[in-house]
C-alpha cells in the first residue's frame, strides 16, 4: 500500500526510518544506584557516576538489561548473548563526561520486526534493525536566565532503549501507527511507560524521497519531536520540502532538523554541523555484557501477552472484528476492561458497548479508559440485565448514562425507578386498551388498510408504559388486538 | 597512515582542546608515527583469536535493581564551577 505525494514534475515515495529512544522502567539508573522517578526537584537524583566525577565507575543495572532482552523478544528479534559499550563522544552541558555511554557496533538486541495497523484492519510488517541501551543526558533549560542556561541531571544515567526501525514506512499514517504499536507493544511489556509527553518515550524521523522504484534519496534526521501527532505533521512537512528543493533544481544536503511545533516546521539545527564524527571506541570501564542463555530463556517463559496474539484471541474466541479487536488491544487497560466486561457474557454485546457507549463516554466527559465514569463490573452488571430480560436495550441505555453520573450498581437502579421492563401481558393489554380507546379514529383507518399506522400504535403504548413493555410482546399482543 | 594537519586540527576542535598552528607539524608526525604503529600490529592475522577485553578473566558484574543514592544536591552542585540553589549554571547554549 504505498501512498505517493504528487509533485509538479511528478509522483514521489516518501522514505522513512524511525528512531525511538524508550526509557526504560526501573528503580535505579543503568549505571548508578540514583532513583529514576519522575517529577523530583532539580538535581536530587544525581549520584556522583551521574555527574561524572572522576574515578567513578559504572555498575550496570541487571533489571535493566532484563527489560531490554524482554523488549528485543517483544519484537521478536535475535537476543545477542555478547554485546559491548561504547563510548559515543561529544560535547554538551547536559553530558558530564564528555561522552555517553551505549552500544555501537555489537547491541545487546539484533533484527526483529513489529507489525502496524492499517486503517482497513489488515496489518503490515515493518523491519526492526536493533535495539541498543544507553545512557539518557540530563535537561538544559534555556529560558530561565538572560545569558545562563541551567542543568538538571536528574535525567542523566537513566536507561534508554533506543530502538531503531529499517526504513520500511512510506507514510507519515505509517510512522503513526509504527509509533502507536510500539508504545503499546512496550505498555504490554511493561519496559516503558510510553508517555512522550513526559519525554519518556521520544522519536527521531528519518526522512527522504524518491521516485519509486528509484535507489533511495539522501535523508534528513528531524529531532525534538514529542507526541505521534507532531512526528506525522513533521513528516509531511519534510517530504514536502524535499520534494520542492528537488523539483526546483536543487539537492538535498544529508543534515539534522529540528521540527518547530508552533509552526509545525522543520530547520537546519546548526550546532550538530560537526556532531556526526562521535569517535565510538569501546568503554574502558565496562566488560562485554555476556548473557546467561537460561535468563533470556525464563525471561520468554514469563512474557505476556502482547497485542498482537490478544487481537487474534478476540477474533478467534470472541468473533469480534478485526477492527474491533484492534481497537480494544491498542492499549492494554482498555483490553483488561473489555475482558472484564466480556467474562461470562456475550462477548460481541460486551465489544459494542465497550466501542461505543463506554468510548464515547470517554470521549464526552474527557476521561482516561484508566479512571473511567463506569468501571467495567457495573457495565457488566448493567449487561446482565439486557441478557436476563430485566429492562430492554433502550432503556439500558438510560440506566448506563444515570450510572455514569450517578454510580452505584444496574439492579438497584433500575428497581429503585421502577425501570423494570414489563413482560406481564396483562399490564400491557391495559396499556394497549386505553391507547386504542383514545385513538379510535386511527384504528379504524388501519383496519381499512393504512398498515404503516402500526409504528404509531407502538410508539404510544411504549410511551404508556414509560418505555418499559417488551417490545416482542407488545407487538405481538398489539397485532393481535388490532385485527379485532 | 599518515594524518595531515587539517585532520590534526580537526581532532584537537572535537576533543576541546586548543592547539596552535605552530604545534601542529609536530603533532601530525607524532600522531602519524602512533597510527603507522597499530598498522603494523593489525598486520598479523588474528582471524582465528578471540578478542581480549581483560587481561583477567571477569565477567561484567551487575548492580541489582535498588536505589542506593539519597539526594545530595548542595554536595553535587558544589562541583560544578557555577551553580545557583537548584541548577548548574553554564553560558547560554541554545538552538
Amino acid at each position: 500500500m504505498t501512498q505517493l505525494i504528487e509533485g509538479r514534475t511528478g509522483s514521489w515515495e516518501v522514505v522513512i526510518g524511525l528512531e525511538v529512544h524508550a526509557q526504560v522502567i526501573s528503580n535505579a539508573k543503568l549505571f548508578s544506584g540514583a532513583p529514576t522517578a519522575f517529577g523530583a526537584e532539580p538535581n536530587e537524583q544525581v549520584s556522583l557516576v551521574d555527574a561524572a566525577m572522576p574515578g567513578m565507575l559504572p555498575v550496570i543495572n541487571r533489571v535493566c538489561v532484563e527489560q531490554a532482552v524482554k523488549t528485543g523478544l517483544g519484537l521478536e528479534a535475535e537476543i545477542n548473548l555478547v554485546s559491548v559499550f561504547d563510548r559515543k563522544n561529544y560535547f554538551y552541558a547536559d553530558l558530564p563526561a564528555g561522552y555517553q555511554i551505549s552500544q555501537y557496533q555489537q547491541p545487546i538486541v539484533g533484527k526483529g520486526r513489529l507489525l502496524i495497523d492499517l486503517p482497513d484492519g489488515s496489518q503490515r510488517e515493518i523491519g526492526i534493525t536493533r535495539l541498543h541501551l544507553e545512557q539518557d543526558a540530563g535537561k538544559s533549560m534555556h529560558d530561565q536566565h538572560p545569558v545562563l542556561s541551567y542543568i538538571d541531571l536528574n535525567r542523566a544515567g537513566i536507561a534508554l532503549m533506543e530502538i531503531v526501525s529499517e526504513p520500511d514506512l512510506r507514510s507519515s499514517e505509517e510512522a503513526a501507527a509504527y509509533l502507536k504499536k510500539l508504545r503499546s507493544i512496550l505498555r504490554y511489556l511493561g519496559t516503558c511507560d510510553g508517555n512522550m509527553e513526559e519525554g519518556s518515550m521520544r522519536c527521531d524521523a528519518n526522512v527522504s524521497v524518491r521516485r519509486p522504484g528509484d535507489p533511495f534519496g539522501t535523508r534528513c534526521e528531524i529531532k525534538n519531536v514529542n507526541s505521534i501527532r507532531y512526528v506525522a505533521q513533521a513528516i509531511d512537512y519534510e517530504a514536502r520540502r524535499q520534494i520542492e528543493v528537488i523539483e526546483t533544481g536543487g539537492t538535498i544536503d544529508q543534515e539534522t532538523r529540528l521540527f518547530d511545533a508552533g509552526r509545525g516546521i522543520t530547520r537546519t539545527m546548526r550546532s550538530k554541523e560537526h556532531a556526526h564524527d562521535y569517535r565510538y571506541f569501546p568503554d574502558p570501564d565496562l566488560l562485554p555484557l555476556v548473557l546467561d542463555p537460561a535468563m533470556v530463556a525464563r525471561i520468554k517463559a514469563e512474557m505476556p501477552e502482547l497485542p498482537d496474539q490478544r487481537r487474534q484471541r478476540y477474533v478467534q474466541e470472541f468473533g469480534l472484528s478485526a477492527y474491533d479487536a484492534g481497537v480494544l488491544v491498542g492499549e492494554k487497560e482498555t483490553a483488561v476492561y473489555y475482558e472484564t466486561v466480556a467474562r461470562g457474557r456475550d462477548p460481541k454485546v460486551a465489544a459494542n458497548w465497550v466501542t461505543t457507549d463506554l468510548f464515547g463516554l470517554l470521549n464526552k466527559t474527557g476521561r482516561t479508559i484508566a479512571d473511567p465514569p463506569i468501571t467495567a463490573e457495573q457495565l457488566g452488571g448493567l449487561l446482565d440485565l439486557i441478557a436476563d430480560g430485566t429492562i430492554s436495550g433502550k432503556i439500558a441505555k438510560d440506566v448506563f448514562l444515570i450510572l455514569a453520573e450517578e454510580g452505584g450498581d444496574a439492579r438497584s437502579i433500575v428497581e429503585a425507578r421502577g425501570l423494570k421492563q414489563v413482560t406481564d401481558t396483562g399490564a400491557i393489554d391495559a396499556a394497549i386498551d386505553a391507547v386504542l380507546a383514545a385513538n379510535a379514529d386511527k384504528v379504524a383507518e388501519y383496519r381499512s388498510g393504512k398498515d404503516k399506522l402500526f409504528g404509531f400504535f407502538v410508539g404510544q403504548v411504549m410511551k404508556a408504559t414509560g418505555g418499559k413493555a417488551n417490545p416482542a410482546a407488545l407487538n405481538e399482543l398489539l397485532k393481535t388486538r388490532l385485527q379485532g | 597512515m599518515a594524518l595531515d594537519q587539517k585532520t590534526v586540527a580537526r581532532v584537537a576542535m572535537l576533543a576541546r582542546i586548543k592547539v596552535t598552528e605552530a604545534d601542529l607539524p609536530g603533532l601530525a608526525t607524532e600522531l602519524s608515527g602512533i597510527l603507522g604503529w597499530i598498522e603494523q600490529l593489525q598486520a598479523v592475522d588474528t582471524s582465528d583469536v578471540e578478542p581480549m577485553t581483560s587481561v583477567a578473566d571477569l565477567t561484567l558484574p551487575m548492580r541489582e535493581d535498588v536505589v542506593t543514592v539519597a539526594a545530595q544536591r548542595d554536595a553535587i552542585l558544589a562541583n560544578g564551577p557555577e551553580a545557583n540553589e537548584s541548577f548548574f549554571t553554564v553560558p547560554k547554549v541554545v538552538e
